[in-house]
């Protein structure tokens, strides 16, 4: 199995006396499409934090593309390749759109040597993607919700990542808008980015992902294809309600 | 680099030229000695001012410890004084090192912590530097020390004259030390710490490495500031040297001035520090103190980004309001 892009062997995390993530193991392949689902408070964002390197886990390893990242700071796993969006979305409000991508190009592309100009180029190629190209110039700040997603994703994409986290860029949209995203991260993904989507709409869940994993109370209680996640009583007990 | 941006540093530095040679120009036409004794301060305000904004106005780090980089300046020129009789310039540039260390030193106890955490952390670090120089009988502890003179160098004919060239001088490397790190891609780092510090890590910023970058430049302009203190008043004591008024002068001067760019503690400490000394000499200089506190709450409700702010909001009605 060393084709692994993303390997999480064992990763627990502790808040006081309160454990949110009991040793959770996961391989990511390339480019694979890879759900994350779990009724609220059951870990999905505190595994992002700790994959992401927001918060140090406390037990377990993180490798990434063959390297041991357990102990690296979060810049330099988004530098190596792992980017993300938040749930709430995090804009660098004071900034445009524009000025928003640059920060991830100027400091996670570092070392190709970018012109302000090619620098300014693969900013607009990205929000093009993402269907963001009219706002460029917009303060980050007048941005509406669906917009505010879409620029989390696209101020992802300019760290160049190989493994996109998607921490419910969905949640509140209406549903043209959730198709309107899935659209993007298809889009991504068909472009060789591998994809974490957390979310909590079902239907994207199933359309979008190869394989799905729940969590429930910090521990996985199910992984397989849509459907075998969908049929098993566990899920369907802990996050369905039924 | 674009056109624009070269003719802006072309136009930068021909002004900075411009403005050492009126100080040196007034040093050697103007007789009246009160002039460069309160011209003197109100530059001393800028660089503190500058200094504070670097990382307090960029990074969003309020920093209430200005006095305490303030105060080891002057003990460092103190130090340097009694010690080998070092000149000037020798005191201002080791007070710079000293600050820029201290400003690491400094920073990597204090920078994990945010927001009010990290600001009430830097009036601490106040209150342990003032009470280390207190008991330290070398440079005069609690009582303070007295300070001679050395003669004037030509062609100046006094020496408060020549510390007030040296604090333009020093104003204009604090100014471009500023704007640099604004114009840089720090500069855009600092901002996206200050807009938001989770996101700005995981879009590849370093944020710890560059706040301290930050803590180690404002850091080190602070304590050279206060070096040349101590020649200025021939007299220093711990009391005065870690005033608590530097602290919150500078921080003031920074929010009235605006924070995000770096003409704003500029023009701010330029407003603040010249309505002190005329108070100071009209008035009195307790009156001082509730004027920046009147001015302070004023700019917050008024213009909550300052000089900056209300003179872009001006320029955008009347932009609107020209077809």
């Amino acid at each position: 199995m060393s084709e692994a892009l993303l390997r999480v062997d064992g990763v627990s995390k502790r808040f006081g006396g309160f454990t949110a993530l009991e040793g959770i193991s996961v391989d990511i392949r390339p480019g694979e499409r890879f759900g994350l689902i779990g009724p609220n408070g059951s870990g999905k964002t505190t595994l992002i934090n700790c994959i992401s390197g927001v918060l140090p886990s406390d037990g377990g390893s993180i490798r990434f593309n063959g390297e041991d990242i357990t102990r690296l700071p979060a810049y330099k796993r988004t530098r190596r390749g792992i980017a993300r969006s938040f749930q709430v979305p995090r804009p660098f409000k004071s900034m445009t759109v524009l000025e928003n991508l640059l920060v991830a190009i100027d400091f996670a592309v570092i070392g190709h040597g970018l012109s302000t100009r090619q620098a300014d180029a693969e900013v607009f190629e990205i929000l093009d993607k993402i269907g963001l190209a009219g706002k460029a110039h917009v303060a980050s700040s007048q941005l509406s919700q669906v917009e505010l997603r879409k620029m989390e994703l696209a101020r992802a994409m300019a760290a160049r990542p190989k493994l996109l986290i998607s921490d419910e860029a969905m949640a509140g949209l209406a549903g043209s808008e959730v198709d309107e995203v899935l659209d993007v991260l298809l889009k991504l993904n068909a472009e060789g980015i591998t994809v974490i989507m957390i979310e909590h709409i079902m239907q994207a869940v199933m359309r979008f992902s190869e394989r799905v994993m729940c969590l429930d109370a910090g521990r996985v209680i199910c992984e397989g294809t849509p459907q075998q996640v969908m049929a098993d009583k566990g899920v369907q007990e802990a996050y369905l309600g039924a | 680099m674009t056109m624009q941006g070269l003719g802006q540093r072309i136009g930068f530095w021909i002004g900075a030229a411009a403005f050492i040679a009126l100080a040196f120009a007034m040093a050697l036409v103007i007789r009246n000695e009160y002039v460069f004794f309160a011209g003197f301060v109100i530059l001393q305000f800028i660089v503190l001012a500058t200094a504070w904004n670097i990382l307090g106005g960029y990074a969003g780090y309020v920093n209430f410890g200005t006095s305490a980089f303030f105060g080891v300046g002057v003990y460092t020129a103190v130090f340097l004084l009694k010690a080998v009789d070092a000149p000037l310039w020798i005191q201002i540039l080791v007070a710079a090192i000293v600050g820029a260390a201290l400003g690491l030193g400094v920073g990597l106890l204090t920078l994990r912590l945010r927001g009010i955490f990290f600001s009430i952390a830097t009036v601490a670090i106040t209150i342990i530097a003032e009470t280390l120089i207190t008991n330290w009988k070398f440079v005069g502890g609690a009582t303070g020390v007295q300070l001679l003179r050395p003669p004037v160098t030509p062609p100046f004919d006094s020496y408060i004259k020549m510390l007030f060239v040296i604090a333009a001088v020093m104003v204009v490397i604090a100014v471009a030390l500023a704007r640099h790190v604004q114009n840089s891609g720090i500069g855009r780092g600092l901002r996206a710490i200050r807009d938001d510090e989770i996101a700005a890590e995981c879009s590849g910023v370093p944020t710890l490495n560059l706040k301290l970058v930050a803590c180690a430049l404002s850091g080190a302009l602070m304590c050279a500031a206060g070096a040349p203190s101590a020649m200025y008043l021939q007299f220093a004591d711990p009391v005065s040297a870690f005033n608590l008024n530097y602290s919150v002068s500078a921080l003031a001067m920074s929010l009235i001035g605006g924070t995000s760019h770096w003409i704003g503690p500029v023009l701010g400490a330029i407003l603040l520090a010249t309505t002190q000394q005329l108070l100071t000499v009209t008035i009195s200089s307790e009156v001082n103190v509730l004027v920046l506190g009147v001015m302070l709450v004023l700019f917050v409700v008024v213009a909550p980004e300052g000089i900056i702010g209300l003179v872009r909001r001006v320029w955008r009605l009347v932009r609107r309001g020209t077809p």
